[in-house]
């Protein structure tokens, strides 16, 4: 019987050339487009950036160009209370979060593939740039073939169930060859941007979002030196990130830094650049990929943000979920609520939010 | 179909391809007008239900507004009638009342005798309504609204090819129809507007259909329209009966086979061909898409292409909760339809429920 692949879609050119793909190779295919949650404006009208009506008739229209049944899922409250309130309650205490993992971890890989198998499909595809392999019975999460659009980073909450259910069809090509792909298909998106991180704001502004939504956390409050002595005020944390210098609005004999926060007091702590940076962090949530923990210490090498590049470290895998990972150099930007995520080469073994930088110079 | 190709002509043209277009639509009248039981002239032909609804309540009460400014409807119309009335009260200073409905969806005659003021001039009440089915006492209505001079809409476009149509029974003074209900093309419908009624036209121009609607005749749309009704009139007991008997089978075999399954409407007074439900715990697009996927094609009032579904007004003003009124699932069964297929149907909706309750 031929397979039955659910594309995750967005109207933006990877996901509309990742259900061409799955078309062209002869499955049967369903589009689905998730309406997530977003703000309501004061016209009463709701805006986010990821599911507008424009991008929401791009899908339509590329389905029906691909002649697929095409589904809008009402996910907004399910993404409400896990993503939209994750990334505040992060912020409440003081961590920078990355959304897209969480939206990863119970929405896409969750929610949505649960939605596709019980229409009895036997696969996800989404738009990723990332591959999957099986190796000895394990399915291993690659980085995708272009190294610039890689993202692994936020797939690194997947497991084997997961993964055994998954399709990147993009992932085996470079975003030039995605966008001759395009063309080549005759999708209208071809020359359409890429998506953004924090697709739930109206206007890509989270301090805004922040002060509207949770204004309980943007609360001004001291801003310290390790030694505690108060050299100013903040206004409020969720504005400042770890490594930040400007705007920082105090005066001081050589530049500072945010080197750390203390939510229990809402206090922002600086400190020189010599005191920013720490060769050690922990990591809790920790996700290992093939499904079993590793039994001693290894080298591998870590990503500590979307962007950062791999960087060689120890990694020491905890009980309850954690690691400690173990850098040669120290690191300036050390953030807690970003995921530190661990690769074998282009093998993503998994990953972990980040708790704390364990060890201070 | 010559009317697309060979018979090209304008209606209104005086030519000889033109009077060939002008004798199918007048023949197209006059079997509507044989169906309706009433003047040919009577009958305006139109782009569809929305159109006729909107024809004759802003028409209507627009030129009527020098007696009074008051309407009456009900919360279970399609919103080509209950968005009109809306747009009348907002933005030129007309009232309404908006008569509460039973259980079934069904309007009460005292509560519609009650609401009647000095300075009522229209009311539209749906024949049968789209959703749930149920069919609203309309001789009765008509009559009480004629008794204090007030004049009387129906929206019949969900009971065009199931009930009678015949305007001296129902009483009414307007009726809005659309062809793809009965098996005729769709985007082309009529209303029937009595004779001595004056209507504000919806769209002014030339002085088609005695200056009542402006615009070119749909030809093709109009005879086919009148073609299908015929052919559902001329049969319409024995049409009526097979609904019926594979409709009572349908809403039967989803009852007793799916648990926490409501019928919705009344079980009797409804459209014959129309079964519609609520089921505990699901959502109506979710369903959809489902039924969708294994081939059947259901609607659901909640139902939005755009992934924001909200719960159905009509549901609400029945009195079910707004978590029941955004499971509804509406199903009709046709002159095709057989008893496998709604075997499979009952099959398909008790496996997708149970399916989606355990996905949570």
């Amino acid at each position: 019987m031929m397979q039955r692949i659910v594309v995750a879609m967005s109207g933006g050119v990877d996901s509309s050339v990742a259900a061409a793909l799955m078309v062209e190779q002869g499955y049967e295919v369903i589009g689905m487009m998730m309406r997530l949650w977003s703000e309501e404006t004061a016209s009463g009208g709701a805006h986010n950036r990821c599911c507008t009506p424009e991008q929401m008739n791009d899908a339509r229209r590329i389905a029906d160009k691909l002649r697929i049944p095409f589904y809008v899922l009402d996910t907004k409250d399910v993404f409400r209370r896990t993503v939209v309130q994750y990334f505040i309650d992060a912020h409440r205490d003081g961590l920078t979060p990355n959304p897209c993992l969480e939206c990863n971890r119970h929405i896409r890989f969750d929610w949505l593939l649960n939605n596709a198998l019980a229409l009895d499909a036997d696969y996800l595809a989404t738009g990723h740039y990332a591959r999957v392999d099986r190796v000895d019975g394990v399915f291993r999460l690659k980085k995708g073939l272009d190294d610039a659009k890689d993202q692994s980073y936020v797939l690194s909450v997947m497991g084997q169930n997961e993964l055994s259910r998954v399709l990147f069809p993009v992932g085996e090509y470079e975003k030039p060859q995605v966008r001759e792909l395009a063309v080549k298909f005759g999708l209208p998106t071809a020359g359409k941007q890429d998506s953004q991180d924090l697709c739930f704001l109206g206007d890509g502004n989270y301090r805004r979002f922040l002060s509207e939504h949770a204004p309980e956390i943007m609360v001004v409050g001291p801003i310290v030196r390790r030694d505690g002595t108060v050299i100013g005020e903040h206004a409020g944390l969720a504005n400042y990130t770890i490594g930040q210098r400007k705007g920082l609005g105090v005066q001081a004999a050589e530049p500072l830094y945010v080197i750390g926060m203390n939510p229990l007091r809402n206090a922002l702590i600086v400190g020189t650049a010599d005191e920013l940076g720490s060769s050690e962090l922990i990591a809790r949530r920790v996700n290992w990929v093939s499904g079993i923990m590793p039994e001693s210490s290894f080298r591998a090498e870590v990503k500590i943000r979307y962007k950062a590049k791999p960087t060689p470290a120890w990694i020491e895998p905890l009980p309850d979920q954690r690691m400690r990972v173990t850098f040669d150099q120290p690191m300036r930007d050390i953030t807690p609520g970003q995921g530190a995520v661990v690769y074998d080469g282009d093998v993503c073994l998994g990953g972990g939010i980040i708790e704390r930088a364990a060890k201070v110079n | 179909m010559p009317y697309f190709g060979q018979i090209y002509g304008n209606s209104s043209s005086a030519h000889w391809a033109g009077r060939e277009a002008e004798r199918a639509v007048e023949n197209a009248r006059e079997v509507m007008a044989g169906i309706f039981n009433c003047k040919p002239t009577e009958i305006v032909f139109t782009s569809g239900g929305t159109e006729s609804d909107n024809l004759a309540v802003r028409g209507a009460a627009w030129t009527q507004r020098h007696k009074g400014r008051h309407l009456i409807t009900t919360p279970v119309e399609h919103s080509a009638v209950g968005q009109t009335v809306s747009q009348l009260v907002a933005r030129m200073d007309f009232e309404s009342t908006v008569l509460p409905v039973d259980r079934h969806g069904q309007v009460d005659i005292e509560e519609f005798a009650g609401a009647i003021r000095t300075d009522t001039v229209l009311a539209s009440v749906v024949y049968a309504n789209n959703e749930v089915g149920t069919i609203n006492p309309i001789p009765r209505l008509a009559e009480a609204a004629h008794e204090r001079g007030v004049l009387f809409h129906t929206d019949a476009v969900q009971a065009a090819g199931q009930l009678t149509l015949d305007v001296q029974v129902l009483g009414v003074d307007m009726l809005s129809i659309s062809a793809h209900k009965f098996y005729g093309p769709k985007g082309v419908g009529a209303l029937f507007v009595r004779e001595g009624i004056d209507l504000l036209p919806a769209q002014s121009g030339g002085n088609h259909e005695e200056g009542r609607r402006a615009g070119t005749l749909n030809t093709p749309g109009i005879v086919g329209m009148a073609k299908a009704l015929e052919l559902v009139y001329s049969e319409l007991e024995a049409r009526t009966a097979h609904y019926r008997r594979l409709r009572d089978r349908l809403v039967d075999g989803i009852l007793s086979r799916v648990p926490g399954s409501h019928l919705t409407g009344h079980r009797e007074q409804r459209s014959p061909s129309h079964a519609s439900f609520v089921f505990e715990g699901v959502e109506g697009n979710m369903l959809l898409m489902h039924l969708d996927i294994k081939g059947i094609a259901a609607s659901s009032a909640s139902a939005c292409k755009t992934g924001n579904p909200e719960p159905s007004g009509v549901l609400l003003a029945m009195g079910y909760t707004p978590e029941l009124a955004s499971s509804s699932l509406r199903l009709s069964v046709g002159k095709d339809t057989t008893d496998e297929d709604v075997d499979y149907a009952i099959s398909a909706v008790s496996e997708v429920v149970e399916k989606l309750r355990r996905l949570g």
